[in-house]
């Protein structure tokens, strides 16, 4: 395996394979291709421009890595190569590689001359070796060590080489074989440092571990006014780790990749799978060389770039590559011309696609183009100037171009691609790029006679149910519980969804549980956190997919005439038991295109759990063999199990037989089919799935549908099978999107999962390259677990004769599943709380910690043997400072009730301890005191995805303001409180209509990347500098490397948080199987931090089911400061674990919002006071014994704990902590704990003078204007200002324009995020993404320029994701904005004249008009609120999302000016009272919109449309939600009521 | 679950009692079953709980969620399955258990648990009415025999588990019948003596070998069984009543309340019996003891038409209401009212008797009680002090000793072995095997666990089966 070099190799959980990066990318390039140097100062100037969006680590000289591709700079070398002795030919006729070499003159002799050797044999001409000129005094000390020579290598055309083609593909088997020669086959002293950065006839690469302002001073070339280019490609990484990788900065040798592959191991696997069956016309013999293609272990951007080299020297274009790697979004899309289509299903079958948020950047020297990810996850921005200059960017404005200059301003939107031909001299958009590709083969006719659908097969005859008995036995063979028939199978068979449940997991992982867990119950699944976003996968169905191929794919390498391969077809991969037969039949239908072959994967019981291995050994041997005899479909099927046959778990053979057809090369020979009776949980299917099956047939579930039958709620069996089915489908779909994957195809194969308690050998041979940190079980148990059930099954225990296993894993049982919170726990905990009594506190925490009988978690298996010299008691610290450490969880003022949200709050406050808002808001009566003195407020205010309540006011009333990434439940998932619990109450305290359900967005919309939370950080910090800036994180195998990325992104606490953890409501499937225990998270976490310098300058927390003293000190002991608890909390304030906070019926009070329920709260703020007393007391002692004084002392020591001797449990013997315990070596003057705090560096922010020239004004004085000039490094604009408003107005603000701020230019992101009342920013220019983050009553004008050439409602004018999350406020915007407009608003009134993609997503409240086109899936879960949209054409509705929204023409406005006196709402600058009738007065309101628009932009659209007005009016479309009319309607029918008794009820959203 | 909102929609209403002038004319049943409908209703106020502490409550952990569903669903005969799992006599517990399951009940918090033990004494009670339980014949037989010693609710649960694992099971009985104080200490008014006959058919006919009057280790020594048996179970039940030893206690009139009950018992069976005749007509009846036994003196009592009817507790008068967050879901110590005491009855608390007084005759004619008072001491301790002069008496013909049982019976069976005793002369055993101190000899029941409930005596039996099923075969399937 080659890690890029730089990178520490694997130690304790660290692992450098988890290394993420994102960054600032951009281009500039000359469209009719002509060279200048300027254009390369202009190109570095970029990345100066974009060096916030990259991070420096704790050496500030050494960042992340930057580099530049150019077009070969010809003069310069040709002379500088004279000089050397060698003469240069033609340009095309030679290449230039641009070398990393060791820095030992042995090795790296060694290196050039195995380089020279492969050069010779391949038959062409080296030329000679240049050293490049650099300056290595601007690196950072840390980079010096690691900084290679750099060198350039020429090489001439060989003469048995005529074409230039050729000569490119030579210049690639060459470079190859180098690389492997040198990283294969010499010491690793030798390679360490060997890279070749470029080899090319038309591109250089200059790059390294340099600050992008200093690449020009490093690379004496680029400052040399000899070197030209008329393009440059430069990126900025920003990378979670510090460590130095000279060959991981970017670009690559074709791209600059800013985003993240997250299928990249299903991609690496699939291409190494491919090995037997590619083939190449024009690389022919030289292909066998290249093997292995990707180099694993580098970064998958760098994995990326390899794949797109192969398909470039195999035949492709860049352009055609990168839509076969990056397709567009197909197969949901009716927009879709049937051409294009075509095309992309045609190469759906050639290759997977490349998953995940992407904004590539490429060039091959003649030409540069970019491609967006189908979601459009990454900004891009690129202006077009009237001499022939094309400037693209993550950001706008990130060079100087005068306004006058640029007749051009727009975006690339998701799934599009832009490329500028220079040879040609002119811009090819998507449309036309596309077109012609899709035009250039007859796709359609490929497909049609070759594409087949299992559905239109011929029908076939499935076998019938077996009687109850068998039915009976084979389940139990499965493992199957009582709780897989009545929580999952009937649920799914009755309603089609996965089952939702509530409160978290408290069960111990299955290598710690007595029962016979199911293999699937060792795999975690993983989900996307900070570098990357989750989806959503029903608001943005359009970009999911669940079409599968089943069967051989066509060769990779053979673009011109491929039709002749037959493809098989599923709409999606669960299977009835009628399309399996229908398979396992299709020799004899499909003329014989297809040879099917189900391999049993039982064996006979009688050899035992010994005998799988050899079962497993003949089942692949057989696989391989079927295959060699041209079979091209296997179904692995366990229908076979009886008395006498036992299957291997069907996950094992899948995984296994996939493995080993990939290690032989074979397995894109085949499709992978399984027929089992053992999944039936969705993650089960998801795990077949990501282990290499295409498809899969659940026949015992469905089976067991039909032996319910009586009790289906009068379902057809056919219908109940299908809900079924569908059920799993929306379930997979929801996994896929926790990690950002949006495709089946691309899922399929790459194995998202973590392992728990698996060990090395067992995941190495059958799951390779999984991830496994504590090892654990392997073969042997696994088949013995096996064999208990089928030996359960079909002997004689008299309790399964008739029922299956109860299960209770959901549900406390006795002989099922062992629980944390027991009866016992959870009462004693509550008498002890409530009677003030220490001693049975202390039989509770007996009771938790028995971990020495059982251990339920890791850390019971811990032996805590401290320092080895004990302190007396009284010198270890006071309850009152360990209190300080310790915070309630977030849970919403709407998940639970006030009084139980009241009462956490009190009682963290008098322990001097925080509690946490969660994400519903928090009243401002919360912050002054309560009628008896008592602080309510919560200390720690969350910021999550649906940004309900976030308000400038919220904010600056918080100590530690928390965002959350991830939640322990449910990583990687939105959340919905549903209507029945959004009372008046709640509503008003989220800016939301009563009775209308709220959905929190599985992503911050804001947050896609690494840079875009270090942005979100510098917006919070902003609006409170004083206020901790916290980010949760959940965790899971490389947490550790994303908690060091959030580190660097200037985050002052980090949240690592256990699998766990609680949760309102959440798919089981994501309680019971994403994310990892904390205890392994944490460790990584404090590893990789300390391993990063990075430790001192962020306070670590850790929560997810911590429960007593001992848990708190293992925790420190593992790395945190602080610590999290919200389930005990709960519990010691009442909650009996009834885990139906999902349904409203908590009879304690705590999880409802009925109002009958709530008078039962039982708690008081002295039971959570006197637990948190008691666990600290019990801290003290355990501190005493350890010999730690300090919980500071205790902090990162987990070499005071080792693992338990004597192990009690038979699958215990193989775990191993080793790397768990691993105590990281902190350099001198390396903190191991926080002590240090970040540099934010708010004193460049340009608030620092508005504040100045506004003190007088805030402080009462007149209002005041403020002149300014913007430019995109200005961020957060305004912010800062605000909350100083804020803090002394709180949320009323000032009066109108009290401050107006006049400016010029582009700004940075979050213009006037939670800009307060009285603020108006007026900008003539531009803006970048995330104008009005959260926006809280002030107001923003964006226009163009007064120079600008520009007509303004055709060229962009604002970035993406303007208006998130905003409460009130008036935004108008002269152009069109980027995709996510208005995302989440729930107040905000804002005009724009056009917007991309998925505009008013989310949407609970405010007005929006749009005066032009929109993108597709406009109004998605929209559920509040209203917009307008002119629908010129008529086209609007086919990109509106209907799901939750009508649409309705507007009213005459006779009828709307019957209603008098309801006219002065408009002037109240947004503040639109909703309980003014949004059902009607439409045309009035919409009407004073545009006229204020016209008003602040002089907008030409809006003049031409208001003097048009009664023509125009008509073109208006109204977007009303259905919820929210009918809310509406039911307010106002209950206040006429009121009125009418004489009751005032207040409703609304103010 | 059936319906998640059921609680908040659906009062309790639990069994009710025929009239007090209808039933105490007779010795039959009175307790009026729930209508089906009833029965769905109340089932659906069962809110599933994620913890469901009436499921750790109950001490044969009853699956109570899985059944109250079921009886919503109207599917009775899986709710019989589901119950039988755990519960080898439903029918008695669902008549004489005093549910700990229904106070460990979330809905108890609020004082209106579900109604258990109704809903789990309908499921069983439809069971033998549809006749779904029959005997379940072992599918082979073990070539292993067991005699279990003591015929009440551990030794009849012991022994059907024990037969269903294909062992050959004796159960000596020294009474004429099966039962133990089901039999022979509760009433036929609070349970029918004939569902027993029903349930010890069906273990006979699962191959259980019945011994009646054979009282070992007096008629038959226990030695003899260890030679024969390969495992010995000793289920014989607590019954050394505890003795007040004041002057007057061998008065003529003054019985241990078994003496009473018994008879009373035998004599409304038609079973003979040897001794004179214990009756109350027309008398002035004294219990002691404010507990079941007690209570179940004075039921007799009443349908004996006694005159008057007195019961006196030590204790003092316990609360009418537990502090519920203190202690639910733990079984609260509060005044619970019998239907026995309903029919007539004058109750005290804090009072003990000191001496009996003759008539003369050697008959008691009444008790000198005095009033006592309860306080802690220093040390946490409660202890009990005489009121000084507040002496009175309470004319009595008959008193009644209903102060429990200390332990079991250590002459004959216990003695001959030699068996260990714990503390308070219960057999020595532990709750995980029930093994004696004697190779092959096990304990369980009352005479392992000293007095206590049916529904303990139950599990005891089923578990101490496991364990033997163990030991005999190396390794078990039968359920703890």
């Amino acid at each position: 395996m080659t890690i890029a070099c730089g990178l520490p190799p694997r130690q304790g959980l660290y692992n450098p394979e988890n290394e993420h990066d994102n960054c600032g990318v951009g281009f500039i390039c000359n469209i009719k291709n002509k060279q200048s140097h300027d254009i390369i100062k202009k190109g570095l100037q970029i990345l100066v421009n974009l060096d916030h969006r990259g991070a420096v680590g704790a050496d500030p000289l050494a960042g992340d890595g930057a580099g530049i591709i150019i077009q070969i700079p010809h003069k310069l070398l040709a002379e500088e190569c004279s000089k050397l002795g060698f003469d240069l030919p033609e340009p095309g006729d030679y290449a230039v590689g641009q070398v990393f070499l060791p820095q030992d003159n042995a090795a790296r002799a060694r290196c050039e001359k195995a380089f020279e050797t492969v050069i010779e044999r391949e038959g062409q001409v080296l030329l000679g070796w240049r050293d490049v000129p650099v300056d290595n005094s601007c690196l950072g000390e840390s980079v010096k060590a690691d900084e290679p020579v750099v060198r350039q290598i020429f090489i001439g055309r060989g003469e048995g080489t005529p074409l230039r083609g050729a000569f490119e593909r030579k210049l690639f088997v060459i470079r190859k074989q180098a690389h492997h020669a040198i990283w294969d086959e010499t010491p690793e002293d030798d390679h360490a440092n060997f890279y070749t950065c470029s080899l090319s006839t038309h591109t250089i690469v200059y790059k390294g571990m340099v600050l992008s302002g200093n690449l020009a001073v490093y690379y004496k070339d680029l400052a040399d006014e000899r070197a030209q280019s008329a393009l440059a490609l430069a990126h900025q990484r920003f990378s979670t780790n510090t460590f130095p990788s000279w060959e991981l900065a970017q670009p690559f040798r074709y791209l600059c990749h800013n985003g993240e592959i997250n299928t990249v191991r299903g991609n690496i696997n699939w291409m190494a799978a491919r090995k037997n069956s590619m083939r190449s016309e024009v690389l022919g013999k030289d292909l066998d060389k290249l093997w292995p293609l990707i180099g694993d272990g580098a970064s998958d951007s760098a994995t990326f770039d390899n794949a797109l080299e192969l398909l470039v020297a195999g035949g492709y274009s860049l352009a055609h590559a990168m839509m076969m790697m990056i397709p567009e979004a197909w197969d949901n899309n009716p927009l879709m011309d049937p051409k294009r289509r075509a095309f992309y299903e045609y190469h759906a079958a050639l290759m997977e696609p490349w998953d995940g948020p992407a904004a590539v950047c490429f060039t091959d020297g003649r030409q540069i183009g970019a491609t967006l990810d189908r979601n459009g996850l990454r900004p891009a921005r690129y202006i077009v100037t009237d001499d022939d200059h094309v400037i693209m960017g993550s950001e706008v404005g990130v060079l100087d171009i005068p306004e006058s200059k640029i007749i051009k301003k727009w975006r690339l939107q998701p799934g599009k691609m832009f490329m500028i031909d220079l040879e040609q001299g002119r811009i090819i958009d998507d449309e036309e790029l596309k077109n012609s590709l899709s035009d250039s083969k007859p796709y359609q006719k490929w497909l049609d006679a070759t594409q087949i659908r299992v559905s239109e097969l011929p029908d076939d005859v499935a076998p019938m149910s077996p009687d109850h008995e068998t039915i009976l036995d084979m389940q139990q063979a499965f493992g199957y519980t009582q709780e897989d028939t009545k929580h999952f199978i009937l649920p799914m068979a009755t309603t089609g969804q996965d089952p939702i449940g509530s409160m978290g997991r408290d069960t111990p992982i299955a290598v710690l549980s007595d029962k016979p867990k199911m293999l699937y119950d060792y795999f975690k699944q993983n989900f996307a956190q900070v570098t990357n976003p989750p989806i959503d996968p029903i608001r943005e169905e359009l970009v999911m997919s669940l079409v599968s191929l089943i069967g051989p794919r066509p060769n990779l390498l053979d673009p011109d005439h491929a039709g002749g391969q037959k493809r098989l077809e599923v709409r999606q991969p669960v299977l009835t038991n009628l399309e399996l037969e229908k398979i396992r039949h299709i020799e004899n239908h499909v003329d014989n295109a297809f040879r099917t072959y189900t391999l049993d994967i039982t064996y006979r019981a009688e050899n035992g759990a010994a005998g799988m291995e050899a079962a497993l050994e003949k089942l692949f041997a057989k696989a391989e063999q079927v295959v060699n005899e041209g079979h091209n479909i296997i179904i692995l099927s366990d229908r076979g199990v009886d008395g006498e046959h036992v299957a291997i778990p069907a996950l094992l053979a899948t995984a296994g037989v996939h493995h080993h057809l990939i290690r032989a090369g074979l397995r894109t020979d085949v499709g992978l089919v399984v027929e089992t009776g053992e999944a039936r949980r969705v993650h089960d299917f998801c795990l077949l799935a990501g282990y290499g099956a295409e498809a899969f047939n659940p026949y015992l579930a469905l089976e067991t549908i039909a032996d319910l039958e009586g009790e289906l709620d009068g379902l057809s069996l056919d219908e109940a099978q299908a809900r079924y089915i569908k059920g799993v489908s929306k379930g997979m779909l929801k996994v896929f999107s926790k990690m950002g994957i949006s495709t089946f195809q691309s899922y399929c194969g790459a194995q998202i999962f973590d392992a728990v308690g698996l060990n090395d050998d067992f995941i190495a041979r059958f799951f390779t390259k999984t991830a496994s940190q504590i090892g654990g079980i392997g073969l042997d148990e696994v088949a013995s677990e096996t064999i208990k059930r089928h030996s359960d099954a079909f002997g004689t225990n008299p309790l399964l004769q008739k029922h299956l296993e109860v299960g209770g894993e959901l549900a406390w049982r006795h002989r099922g599943e062992t629980h944390a919170w027991t009866p016992e726990t959870i009462a004693s905990l509550q008498h002890a709380v409530r009677k003030g009594d220490r001693d049975e506190y202390r039989r509770y925490e007996a009771a938790m910690n028995r971990h020495d009988k059982k251990a339920m978690y890791l850390r019971g298996l811990f032996e805590l043997k401290g320092t080895g010299k004990p302190v007396a008691l009284d010198e270890v610290e006071s309850v009152d400072k360990i209190c300080k450490r310790f915070a309630t969880g977030a849970m919403s003022f709407g998940s639970i009730s006030w009084e139980a949200h009241t009462n956490l709050a009190i009682a963290m406050n008098q322990l001097g301890g925080k509690s946490n808002t969660g994400e519903g808001g928090e009243e401002a009566v919360r912050y002054e005191p309560g009628p008896g003195g008592e602080n309510l407020r919560s200390a720690i205010k969350q910021v999550a995805s649906g940004r309900f309540g976030v308000t400038a006011e919220y904010l600056v009333n918080a100590d530690d303001i928390q965002i959350k990434m991830a939640q322990g439940a449910k990583p990687g998932e939105g959340g919905q409180l549903p209507g029945h619990k959004v009372n008046e109450w709640i509503a008003r305290v989220r800016h939301s209509t009563p009775g209308v359900g709220l959905i929190s967005p599985p992503p911050h919309h804001d947050i896609y990347s690494i840079e875009d939370l270090a942005q979100l950080i510098h917006d919070l910090k902003n609006i409170n500098p004083s206020a901790r800036i916290s980010v949760k994180l959940v965790s899971e195998v490389g947490v550790g490397t994303v908690a060091a990325g959030v580190s660097k992104a200037h985050a002052d606490h980090v949240t690592i948080s256990g699998f766990d953890g609680g949760t309102g409501a959440s798919p089981l499937t994501s309680t019971m199987h994403a994310g990892s225990p904390w205890e392994i998270g944490l460790a990584e976490t404090h590893q990789t931090l300390v391993m990063n310098r990075l430790r001192g300058r962020i306070c670590v927390q850790v929560d997810g089911g911590l429960r007593t003293a001992r848990d708190v000190v293992v925790g420190a002991l593992l790395g945190a400061d602080e610590f999290g608890f919200a389930t005990a909390a709960l519990i010691a304030q009442g909650c009996l674990m009834m885990r139906k906070c999902h349904l409203n019926t908590c009879p304690v009070g705590i999880a409802t919002q009925n109002e009958k329920l709530r008078k039962l709260f039982p708690g008081e703020p002295a039971h959570v006071v006197n637990y948190f007393t008691f666990l600290a007391e019990e801290m003290r002692k355990i501190m005493a014994e350890l010999g730690f004084r300090t919980v500071e002392e205790m902090i990162g020591r987990s070499d005071c704990m080792e693992m338990k001797p004597a192990i009690s449990h038979w699958k215990e013997q193989g775990l191993d902590f080793t790397r768990l315990l691993t105590k990281p070596v902190a350099g001198p003057g390396v903190a191991v704990f926080n002590s240090e705090t970040q540099d934010h560096g708010l004193e460049k922010a340009l608030d620092n003078d508005f504040i100045k020239q506004a003190r007088a004004t805030i402080d009462g004085g007149k209002p005041v204007r403020i002149n300014a000039k913007f430019v995109n490094v200005n961020r957060t604009i305004g912010t800062m200002l605000s909350g100083e408003i804020a803090k002394k107005y709180g949320k009323a603000g000032m009066s109108d324009d009290s401050i107006y701020i006049d400016a010029i230019g582009t700004a940075g992101q979050s213009l006037g995020a939670w800009a307060s009342p009285g603020m108006t920013i007026d900008l003539k220019g531009d803006a970048n993404d995330y104008v009005g983050k959260g926006l809280a009553g002030g107001r923003i004008i964006i226009r163009p320029a007064d120079e600008s050439p520009l007509k303004a409602e055709d060229n962009i004018i604002v970035g993406n994701t303007c208006l998130y999350g905003a409460t009130s406020g008036e935004a108008y915007f002269r152009g069109v904005a980027g995709e996510r407009f208005c995302v989440r608003n729930s107040g905000a009134s804002a005009v724009v004249e056009g917007v991309g993609d998925h505009g008013c997503e989310y949407m609970t409240g405010g007005i929006v008009v749009v005066l032009g086109d929109t993108g597709r899936n406009f109004a998605a879960g929209m559920s509040g609120g209203v917009a307008y949209v002119f629908d010129a054409n008529g086209t609007f509705e086919a990109h509106c999302n209907m799901a939750q929204v009508e649409l309705e023409p507007i009213a005459a406005e006779e009828e709307a000016m019957q209603a008098a006196g309801q006219g002065g709402d408009l002037e109240a600058h947004g503040m639109v009272d909703i309980s003014h009738d949004m059902t009607r007065y439409d045309a009035e309101r919409l009407r004073g919109l545009i006229e204020k628009h016209y008003h602040y932009t002089a907008s030409s659209r809006a003049k031409e449309i208001l003097d048009n007005w009664d023509e125009m009016r008509g073109k208006f479309v109204k977007v009303m939600p259905v919820e929210y009319r009918r809310a509406l309607l039911e307010m106002q029918a209950k206040t006429s009521v009121a009125e009418h008794e004489g009751v005032v009820t207040s409703v609304g959203g103010q | 679950m059936g319906k998640p909102t059921g609680f908040l929609e659906i009062d309790r209403h639990d069994r009710s009692y025929q009239p007090v002038n209808e039933r105490v004319g007779n010795y039959d049943e009175f307790v009026v079953a729930l209508k089906d409908d009833e029965l769905t209703n109340q089932a659906s106020r069962c809110m599933d709980c994620g913890i469901p502490f009436c499921h750790n409550g109950c001490p044969v952990m009853n699956i109570i969620p899985e059944f109250n569903d079921l009886v919503y669903r109207d599917d009775y005969k899986r709710a019989s399955e589901i119950l039988h799992s755990t519960n080898n006599f439903p029918e008695f517990t669902g008549r004489i258990c005093p549910a700990p399951c229904e106070a460990s009940c979330t809905l108890n918090l609020t004082d209106h648990p579900v109604t258990i033990k109704s809903i789990e004494c309908a499921i069983v009670d439809r069971a033998w009415a549809e006749g779904w339980l029959k005997p379940k014949k072992p599918k082979s037989r073990t070539d292993k025999a067991v005699a279990v010693v003591g015929a009440g609710p551990a030794g009849m649960a012991c022994a059907q588990q024990l037969a269903r694992a294909g062992h050959s099971v004796t159960l000596y009985e020294k009474n004429a019948k099966a039962g133990g104080l089901l039999r022979y200490g509760i009433p036929d008014f609070k349970m029918a003596k004939s569902l027993i006959d029903r349930r010890m058919a069906q273990l006979q006919g699962e191959g259980v070998e019945f011994k009646p009057n054979t009282a070992i280790g007096i008629n038959k020594p226990a030695k003899a069984l260890l030679e024969k048996f390969d495992a010995v179970v000793l289920t014989g039940g607590a019954e050394q009543p505890r003795d007040l030893a004041v002057p007057g206690r061998d008065l003529a009139g003054v019985h241990f309340a078994m003496e009473f009950l018994g008879q009373s018992n035998r004599r409304v069976s038609g079973e003979k019996y040897d001794e004179a005749d214990i009756l109350t007509t027309d008398m002035n009846v004294l219990v002691i003891g404010g507990g079941d036994t007690g209570s179940d003196c004075v039921g007799t009592s009443v349908r004996q038409n006694a005159k008057a009817i007195t019961q006196i507790e030590i204790m003092p008068k316990p609360p009418e209401k537990e502090d519920k967050l203190k202690i639910w879901p733990d079984w609260p110590n509060k005044l619970r009212t019998s239907s026995s005491h309903e029919e007539g009855c004058e109750r005290m608390w804090e009072v003990t008797a000191k001496e009996f007084i003759s008539d003369g005759n050697g008959n008691v004619k009444s008790a000198r009680c005095v009033k006592v008072e309860w306080t802690m001491a220093d040390n946490g301790q409660w202890q009990m002090a005489e009121v000084a002069g507040s002496e009175f008496e309470i004319p009595c013909d008959r008193v009644f000793l209903a102060m429990g049982f200390v332990h079991p019976v250590h002459e004959g069976m216990i003695a001959e072995l030699g068996l260990e005793k714990d503390g308070r002369g219960n057999v020595a055993g532990n709750m995980e095997d029930y093994k004696t101190s004697m190779k092959k000899v096990f304990s369980a029941g009352d005479m392992r666990r000293g007095q206590s409930l049916v529904v303990w005596a139950i599990r005891e039996g089923r578990q101490a089966a496991r364990s033997v099923d163990e030991y005999l075969m190396g390794s078990t399937q039968l359920p703890r």
